[in-house]
């Protein structure tokens, strides 16, 4: 591997974004399931970094999995998004900020198809007025919640409280990035570092002490491919495609994986959890899995947050071997237990994967 | 009457040939090359297609032309500025030196696709991924072709029409030599390495050429070279280096993964740089794909836009050698012509663009 090579070929993938005033668009299932990340999102660039974020309560799904599963048409999507951009333009915001990966490459590509086909924005503005008396201006900025932790990356290195760093050795962890696969894969120069070698977790992983591993079947989709899991009898492709990942990745001894696709952390943990259950493999170091992590997990682990804030015992694959690693100091017992102490019971041990 | 003066702008295979064509017809001739040497691209290549003679024969006969003729070569040079006053040329270097000519004939030729391009192929971050021009300057070395871990290669693959054909590079065009440079480096190879095995990745095998297809049909039967018709997706590294391959047959109709130790990116033609700077000097037409345009795509294959200017070899486009050599003669002559008063080149034939093919309506 000849990291200047990649290093020239993300010199030509950079994008702006923007410094301030974001217009925060919620992904329709992070909130269920790594509800954490969201939160954290929120709590760095607020708390830590002093930023305006508008996280609007009003705006509704981008429709995008039904979009690509071909339930929704186009046109109605267009309306649909155009309406998230009128609550953007009636809250006084320009800079949009989607958390999730499909809601990005959808927005992207339907801003391309506007200005491609202009004949295409002027039927959505008539159908948006037609459905809600609304208007809207196209943001002037538009970017991944990945690409604003990427752009302050270095900041919360300052105010790290932990490094991606094995304590006891002094090396750096190694990682698997996963960037999911609407981000760049349709338009390249949207995303940074483009479509083949991106370096938006790649950066923050270099950032906060880690090492990048990159594995034959780094591009390869998680299974999270949305006619794979959606409908019931093609899961097992879904499965397939987590396990071939995982058997790429696997002889490099990763201690996580990092990503920043709603989707892909979620089925890099539960497929291990389905795998380990169905033939007895686990993927990690002494019957553990890789934890898959979202980047605001992580950021957040670099700043010091109590785990059990971030969400992480919502993980089927257990964390505490890489909180351990990097030295983290943390309640275990405090892992089951919710706002102001509530017990929220343990799950039931797997059968093969390691249990906390 | 004094001899006439032709500037011939490059210094490889067509501008060596048309040069000599040129004096040996009465003409005072000016040969600029911006290197040291005169052969252009085929100094690096060692052998030729489809009959395997070595290239540098072939620059020595054309540089018997330029010395039997004492044409006046001047070398390590850039141009800055060209200018036409009237019926003359005036050619100004970097180095100061000025030369005037009733004619010009441009040669400046192409550059190789620049293989970062195609990322998902990796050159330049796998380290075992090369192109077809590395592949030359191994074979011109006489070094053994190893892995960089110093390793025999049990298996290579070969990808044809990296850079050609090739929408998302912006180059629609076949190269036209590429596919039986593949076919020629694969015997190569195994003449080497008779244990190697190789497979040629290909879209179609384009054996328009007078023995390609022996060449091609050898390279099945003696040889046992796989030819397996499909576009590679993408390349990535395994953990010990080989390089695993993602493609699909599209005969069989099956996906296909398989690993190599070398990959090797067979790289078309591209536009030179050099072309591109003499053309912004003088105001030539460029064609749709980069190349210079010619007046006419099928009659005025040599004349330029600017009276008194021609062209030869590939810079209007890939060449083989044997065609570029031809282009160059043909041109000597396109230029004698206008030096001598007649206006062939001023014949009119019906205006056809070639724009209406790139347009998906």
């Amino acid at each position: 591997m000849i990291i200047e090579g990649k290093e020239r070929i993300w010199k030509d993938y950079q994008k702006d974004i923007a410094e301030d005033n974001y217009y925060y668009a919620r992904s329709c299932i992070r909130q269920n399931f790594f509800p954490g990340s969201e939160a954290t999102f929120l709590r760095i660039l607020i708390s830590e970094l002093g930023k305006d974020v508008y996280d609007d309560p009003n705006h509704t799904t981008c429709t995008g999995i039904a979009y690509h599963s071909d339930i929704v048409p186009l046109e109605t999507t267009m309306t649909v998004v155009a309406r998230h951009f009128a609550l953007m333009t009636s809250a006084g915001y320009k800079n949009f900020v989607p958390s999730c990966i499909t809601s990005f490459g959808l927005y992207t590509e339907i801003i391309e198809t506007w200005y491609e086909f202009p004949e295409t924005l002027e039927k959505t503005r008539e159908n948006l007025y037609k459905a809600t008396r609304r208007e809207f201006e196209i943001p002037d900025n538009l970017a991944h919640t990945s690409d604003i932790i990427f752009k302050y990356r270095n900041e919360i290195e300052k105010k790290a409280k932990y490094k991606l760093v094995n304590k006891k050795t002094g090396e750096p962890l190694k990682i698997v990035e996963h960037i999911g696969c609407h981000y760049s894969k349709m338009f390249p120069h949207k995303g940074i570092g483009g479509a083949e070698y991106p370096y938006v977790l790649a950066g923050m992983v270099d950032s906060w002490g880690g090492s990048v591993i990159d594995y034959p079947e780094r591009r390869h989709c998680c299974g999270f491919g949305f006619r794979q899991y959606a409908v019931k009898a093609n899961r097992g492709y879904s499965i397939s495609c987590s396990k071939k990942k995982f058997d790429s990745m696997a002889p490099y001894k990763p201690d996580m994986i990092i990503t920043n696709c709603p989707g892909c952390p979620y089925f890099f943990d539960r497929w291990q959890y389905a795998l380990s259950e169905m033939e007895g493999i686990t993927y990690g170091e002494n019957g553990n899995g890789i934890p898959a992590f979202t980047y605001e997990e992580v950021a957040g682990l670099v700043l010091g947050y109590d785990p059990w804030d971030l969400g992480l015992q919502l993980h089927q694959v257990a964390c505490e071997p890489v909180l351990d690693k990097m030295g983290i100091d943390y309640i275990p017992e405090n892992k089951y237990k919710g706002l102001n102490n509530i017990d929220l019971g343990k799950p039931e041990k797997a059968t093969h994967l390691k249990f906390y | 009457m004094a001899k006439k003066n032709v500037i011939v702008i490059g210094g490889g295979i067509a501008g060596m040939e048309s040069a000599s064509y040129l004096s040996a017809m009465g003409f005072n001739v000016t040969l600029l090359e911006k290197s040291n040497e005169l052969g252009g691209h085929l100094l690096n290549w060692e052998r030729l297609f489809p009959t395997m003679r070595y290239g540098k024969q072939v620059i020595d006969f054309l540089a018997k032309g330029i010395d039997f003729e004492q044409i006046n070569k001047v070398l390590n040079v850039e141009i800055k500025s060209i200018e036409k006053k009237n019926t003359q040329f005036c050619v100004e270097l970097s180095n100061g030196k000025t030369f005037f000519g009733d004619s010009i004939l441009i040669t400046t030729g192409y550059d190789l696709f620049d293989a970062h391009r195609k990322e998902e192929y990796g050159y330049g971050i796998y380290n075992n991924v090369i192109t077809s021009a590395d592949l030359e300057k191994i074979f011109m070395s006489g070094n053994p072709i190893t892995t960089t871990d110093g390793k025999t290669p049990k298996r290579i693959g070969i990808v044809h029409c990296v850079g050609s054909r090739d929408e998302k590079v912006g180059h629609v065009y076949c190269s036209k030599v590429c596919c039986v440079t593949g076919v020629k480096q694969a015997i190569e190879i195994k003449e080497k390495m008779p244990e190697t095995e190789v497979f040629n990745f290909y879209m179609d095998m384009r054996m328009y050429g007078m023995h390609f297809e022996a060449l091609y049909k050898k390279a099945q039967e003696k040889y046992g070279i796989q030819f397996i018709r499909g576009r590679l997706s993408e390349a990535a590294e395994n953990i010990d280096g080989t390089i695993v391959l993602k493609v699909e047959d599209t005969l069989a109709g099956r996906p296909l993964k398989m690993n190599v130790d070398i990959l090797v990116l067979l790289v078309g033609f591209v536009p030179s740089k050099g072309s591109k700077e003499v053309g912004k000097l003088m105001g030539l037409n460029i064609g749709i794909n980069g190349f210079y345009k010619t007046k006419d795509q099928h009659t005025l294959t040599n004349v330029s836009n600017i009276d008194g200017v021609f062209f030869a070899g590939s810079c209007t486009g890939p060449k083989t050698i044997t065609n570029t050599i031809t282009d160059a003669r043909a041109a000597a002559s396109s230029v004698a012509s206008y030096l001598l008063g007649f206006d062939l080149h001023k014949r009119d034939i019906e205006n056809h663009e070639e724009f209406w093919l790139y347009d998906s309506k």
